[in-house]
Order: C-alpha cells, then structure tokens, then sequence
C-alpha cells in the first residue's frame, strides 16, 4: 500500500506541492464561516457559472470533474485537511524555542489522543488510540526529537524526522510491528500540523451525513471511513484509478475526482455531486438536495433487485467477476458468476520472509471453496513498484514502476513464483477446484511461455497472462499461442501506454480509461481472443464503469471483473444493451478524438 | 557507568511481547537505563519505539547501563528478565 505524503522519501509531486496544501492555498479556509464567506465567489460575469478561477474566497457555481463512482448525492460539504506539508527548513533558529515547540506539539498529540481514547466508546477502537497516544509520548521518539534539534533542526522537521527514522525501523521489523508504522504516520502528521499551526489531518465529523471533499485521499485516510455519514467524495487531485476511485466504487459512493476548485467549495456548502457526469453544483437547497437523495435511492433499490448472470438485452453473456485481495472480500450477498482477479500480494505484505506452503494452500483453498462451480482467477505475486516487499530485499530502484515487478521478479527469485505455483495447485486439488492462473507485468512471449511451462509442469490447466504492459497488448495473438486466456489490468497498461505515473494526479487525464488509445490496445486483445476463440477479460477499474463496460463488451471482451460493489450497476447496464448497441458504442468511443468526446458521444446515445 | 552484558534468550528476539515486558520493567525502575546493542548507540530502555528499532534478535548480545543510586539493582533486575526465555512464559496478571 503507498503512503506517499507521510514516506521517508516523500514522493516529489504529492508532497510539498505549491497551491494544493500549502498554507497559501487551502488551508486558511477551513475556519472560514460560509455564511460571511458565501457570495464573494459570484462576482464571475454572466451569472452562477462557473467561476473556479477566483482565487481566494469559496467557489460557486458548477464544477466539473471526472465521474468515477456513479450515482447522485447531495449534502453539506466539508472538506478534509491532508497531511501537512513541510515548510521549507529553518536554519539558525534558537535551538531551545525549537526543541520546546516539538516536546509541546507531541504532549499535545499524546493527549487529544488520550482523551479520545478516554471518550471512544469501542473498546478496541479505545486500545488502538491509547497506545498511539503511548507512542506519541515515547522516551526514544522524543529523545530522537530532540537529537535532531540539536542538530540543527527546526520544530517541524526535528518531529518529521525522528518519525521517519523509527518509521523505517519498524517497517524493517516486519510483521504486526510493521503495522505500527501507519500510527507513527498520523502521530507525524498530527505533531507537525501542530508545530505549523495547521488543522489536523484526518476525516471530519460534523455530526450529520455530509460530502467529503478532499485534496485527494489515500488509504490510510479512508480507512476508518464512516459510510454511513459519508455520501459522496469529491477530490480536486486523482485520477480514475487514484485510491479515491477505487474506493468510492469499493464502498458504492458517488465520487467525482480531477476536479478543479472542489477544495475551495466553502465548508458547510450544500452541494449535488453526480459521479457518472462528473458534475459537482454548488448553492442547491435543501430540498433539491432532498429530491436528489430520493432518486438516488430509487435507482438504488432497482439495482439491489437485479441479478443473475451477466448479459446484454439480446441476451449475449459476459461474465460478471470480483476483484478481491482475499476470502474477506468476498460477499454473499453480492451475485457475481466468481473472481476475475484475486490479488495474492495481502499474503505477503509487511513480511520478513515468504509466506509459507502451508500458509498459502490454505488461504487459496478457502477461495477456491467459496466458488465450487465459479470460475476464480488467481493472479501471482505483483510485487514491486508501489508494493516492495521487504523479504525480497530489492533495493531501491530509480523508476520502481519500469522494475523489477511482477513476473519480473522471478528472474531473481524463481523459488517465490515456484512455491506459490505449488500452492495454487495444491488448494486445487484439495478442493477440487480447477483455478485459472494468470501472472502479472508478461511483456513477451518467451516470459509467459516461461510462465506456462511452470504453471502446467504443476498441473495447473488454465494458464492464462495480465495485459498491462503495450508490448503485450500488441502481442496478444502469439501470447495466445501459449496462454489459455488473458486478462488486461487497464489501470496499468494506461500508465504503461501512455507514459504517465498512476499516481500523479495532474497527468488524471492521460489516464482515462476512456482514451481511445487506450481502447485501441483493448480491441487488439480482444480481436485476438476471439480469433483464437480464448477469453479475454477486463479486471481494471475500466471494467467497473456502467457507461464503459458495455463499450469492452462491445470492443470483445468475454469477462470484466470489478469489486463488488459496481457489479449491480454494470449488470444493469448491460442489461439495457443490445449487443449491436455495445458495438456500436465500442465504434463510437474508439473513434472520438479524446476521452471526454468519447464519454459524451456514448452517453448521449442513452441505454438501446 | 555500572554495566550489564546480557543475551538475549527470547526465542523471538527483543520484539513484540518481550520487547514489551522488558520497556515497562525498565520503565519501572527509579533510575533511567540504556540499552545498546554491540557497538552501536545506547537508547531509554524505557522507549518501545527504540527498544523495538534495535532489532535484537535472539541470541543477539546486548549492554544495559545506568548510574546513580539503585543502578546496580536495576541493572541485575533488568539483566535477568532479558537471560529468560520470555516467550515461553505465561503472561502475567494483567
């Protein structure tokens, strides 16, 4: 899991970015009252436009975005501060007004946390926060703290640093102690917002259902996300496959990403976010936000109702799978025909050494069991780039994303691949399951002839490859030669494409799964799927999006799996579809000049 | 500086339970005790953070260190609980 902000090595584009957290931008409007704030935007000529190029006071009007968690919500808006960047380093300070500022800021942490361990009302929710507030108080952490002052350290970076320091400690630890390292991130974050005089990082909780706006949100800020108060996300920053998109699909949320001026929408504000067009309309009242909810939930509702497998209006099947990371992710109540891409990386992260065979069976059997006549596609090991493992010892790569990663790392370490190669089959066959097995990041033929001779010499009998990287998109014909299916991860084989880090939110654009060259290298798979007469799937976040869904279908794709819950709106969507109408759709997107022409030309042909 | 070289008998080296109930023995002590491992730099053996980031593994020969009156109490005290299996016992009434 990335932790850009709160990393050792901050990662150069999220953290001190100018005009996204700085002081100078955002921040400074946390406090800001919006009934004496409201109204200063609206001096745009020509009326409530849009008018995100005001600088300073809220925004008004209709903001626009990219849509990626569908549906419609509206509510208040209140916004979440991000971790709190680093001012540039302060020399020469007086070292004792330094070392004083940093012990305060940590006793001030140690006791907030403390006394919302006190008032939680969960008793295990009640242990985490009193050992965090232990931690923030800790002998070493402040001694480290006071270390660093010494040296010449300011407030801020003294705290900064010493967390770093202990952070990598722990992590290089491993196992549960490596779990702490998220704790010592927020106790960072906390501490040096302190120091700063910024508002503490973290979720807000205005006490009623609101829409949560954001810079942009990682994991670790959403993990103690509360859905049943929060009812849209709308992030200026991310991309359709930023943790925020996944996300708002993952827990059914309306979600509008990339959108410019979302964090000057002044607190309080009642908006209507709608993720499938992107929009964001700021100044409704309460009883248009009323009617929206109303509808939302009706459509909702007819949603909830729809099963069965998936297939158009004219009744041609595609498969409708899961994305899971583990037997946990997977819902009884959520219809779907089995698992298109069972990630095995929660096996192995935060590990000294590997998994053991024992270990592995079991975990893969228990999936196997929960689909006894559905098909599971288990995807090995994708280590590397954005989830180094520590037991593999690689060191630190200049472009970790064109590394040693998936597949690739079995050129070092065949023994990794060839346990769990084992594993798989084992579960298998005390299961009585027949599994597909896919490796991720095959660039060429001889990688996945490689791959196939492992996995059959096993007895493994469905062996199939990701498409992420182009050079095996371009390739899909040979490779299915070799290979009894593919699967295209289109969130990667967009950052590989198109040259552009899925992390970097200002390059959002290039990685819309509506691209049409995008589409171009899917079509190309797909073409040699059916040519061959092998599956050929979709298991990226594209996969997940109702309006794209049936454009892959379309292009020829037999399979699109996702997490669970957009399997009930992309069912519903196929279901309005002719197949003839995805073809024609799969044109129509294929031909548009960019991605947001794609969109409308599709969206504007309605379901039929 | 009275000194205590002891070695570390968990079977799990100084981390997690042990780590633990060495931290809040040592917190417990009325003088404030280091803790180092072979050359390196000593740490407040009453800080988890650092007793946890030494990364003393079993077997791993550590030196414990205080001054002032009790010292030596403190240190035999500390000394004994590290040359135990602590892993192995069962945990105390808490």
């Amino acid at each position: 899991m990335s932790e850009p902000t709160a990393a050792p090595v901050p990662v150069p584009e999220t953290a001190p970015s100018p005009g996204n957290t700085t002081g100078t931008g955002t921040a400074p409007e946390i406090g800001t009252n919006p009934g004496t704030a409201a109204g200063t935007g609206t001096a745009a000529p020509g009326g409530p436009v849009i008018s995100t190029a005001v600088t300073g006071g809220p925004v008004t009007g209709t903001l626009r975005g990219l849509g990626v968690g569908p549906g419609r919500a509206a509510g208040r808006a209140f916004r979440m501060a991000g971790p709190p960047p680093l001012p540039t380093p302060v020399r020469g300070g007086d070292p004792d007004r330094e070392r004083r500022e940093a012990l305060r800021a940590l006793a001030a942490v140690a006791s907030e946390l403390e006394a919302r361990s006190v008032a939680a009302s969960d008793p295990a929710a009640s242990a985490i926060l009193e050992a965090q507030s232990f931690i923030a108080a800790d002998p070493g952490l402040l001694e480290s703290v006071e270390g660093n002052v010494a040296a010449g350290m300011d407030a801020a970076h003294a705290v900064d640093a010493a967390c770093a320091g202990y952070r990598e400690a722990l992590l290089a630890a491993g196992g549960l102690i490596a779990e702490r390292a998220a704790d010592l991130d927020d106790i960072r974050n906390r501490a040096v917002a302190e120091v700063l005089g910024l508002p503490v990082p973290g979720v807000p909780d205005p006490g009623h259902p609101f829409v949560l706006v954001a810079d942009d949100l990682a994991p670790a800020d959403t993990a103690g996300l509360d859905t049943g108060t929060v009812l849209a996300l709308v992030t200026e920053r991310g991309g359709p496959t930023s943790h925020t998109a996944i996300l708002a699909r993952a827990l059914g949320l309306p979600a509008v990403v990339s959108c410019p001026g979302a964090t000057r929408i002044g607190e309080g504000t009642w908006v209507s976010v709608d993720g499938t067009t992107g929009e964001v309309r700021t100044g409704i009242g309460e009883e248009e936000a009323a009617e929206i909810r109303r509808r939302a939930t009706a459509d909702r509702l007819r949603r909830a109702t729809s099963g069965g497998p998936g297939r158009t209006a004219d009744g041609h099947p595609v498969e409708l799978l899961l994305n899971i990371g583990s037997a946990a992710d997977l819902r009884p109540e959520v219809e779907a025909e089995g698992v298109g891409l069972f990630r095995t990386e929660f096996l192995f992260l935060d590990r000294r050494e590997a998994p053991g065979f024992d270990e592995q069976v079991a975990a893969y059997e228990e999936v196997f069991r929960a689909f006894p006549d559905g098909k599971v596609v288990v995807r090995t090991l994708d280590a590397g780039s954005d989830k180094p493992l520590p037991f593999l010892g690689a060191g630190r790569e200049p472009n970790p994303a064109l590394g040693v990663r998936g597949l690739r790392v079995a050129r070092g370490r065949p023994a990794v691949l060839d346990t769990q190669l084992d594993a798989i089959a084992e579960a298998a066959r005390r299961s009585d399951a027949e599994p597909w097995v896919m490796a991720p990041m095959v660039s060429t033929v001889a990688e996945a002839d490689d791959f196939a001779a492992r996995a059959r010499a096993r007895g493994i009998t469905r062996v199939g490859a990701m498409i992420e990287v182009p050079a095996a998109a371009l390739r899909a014909d040979r490779l299915l030669e070799r290979l009894d299916f593919l699967s295209i991860g289109t969130n990667d084989l967009s950052q590989y494409a198109f040259a552009a880090d899925r992390q970097h939110g200002e390059l959002a654009d290039l990685l819309d799964p509506w691209q049409p060259g995008l589409l171009r290298l899917v079509s190309e798979c797909a073409r040699a799927g059916r040519a061959a007469g092998k599956p050929v799937g979709v298991c990226g976040e594209a996969a997940a999006d109702p309006l794209l869904a049936p454009v892959l279908v379309g292009l020829g794709v037999t399979s699109l799996s996702m997490s669970a819950p957009s399997v009930a709106p992309v069912r519903d969507a196929l279901a309005l579809r002719s197949l003839e109408r995805c073809r024609n759709d799969a044109r129509t997107a294929l031909e548009a000049d960019d991605p947001a022409r794609a969109r409308r030309a599709v969206a504007a042909g309605g379901p039929r | 500086m009275p000194e205590r070289t002891v070695v570390i008998a968990s079977r799990t080296g100084l981390h997690a339970r042990p780590a633990k109930l060495f931290v809040q023995a040592a917190a417990a002590q009325g003088v404030p005790v280091r803790i180092r491992l072979g050359a390196g730099r000593s740490v407040p053996a009453n800080s988890m953070l650092a007793v946890m980031a030494l990364g003393a593994e079993h077997g791993a020969e550590v030196v414990l260190e205080a001054e002032g009156p009790g010292a030596d109490a403190a240190l035999d005290s500390l000394a004994g609980l590290l040359s135990r299996d602590l892993d192995a016992e069962e945990t105390p009434d808490v």
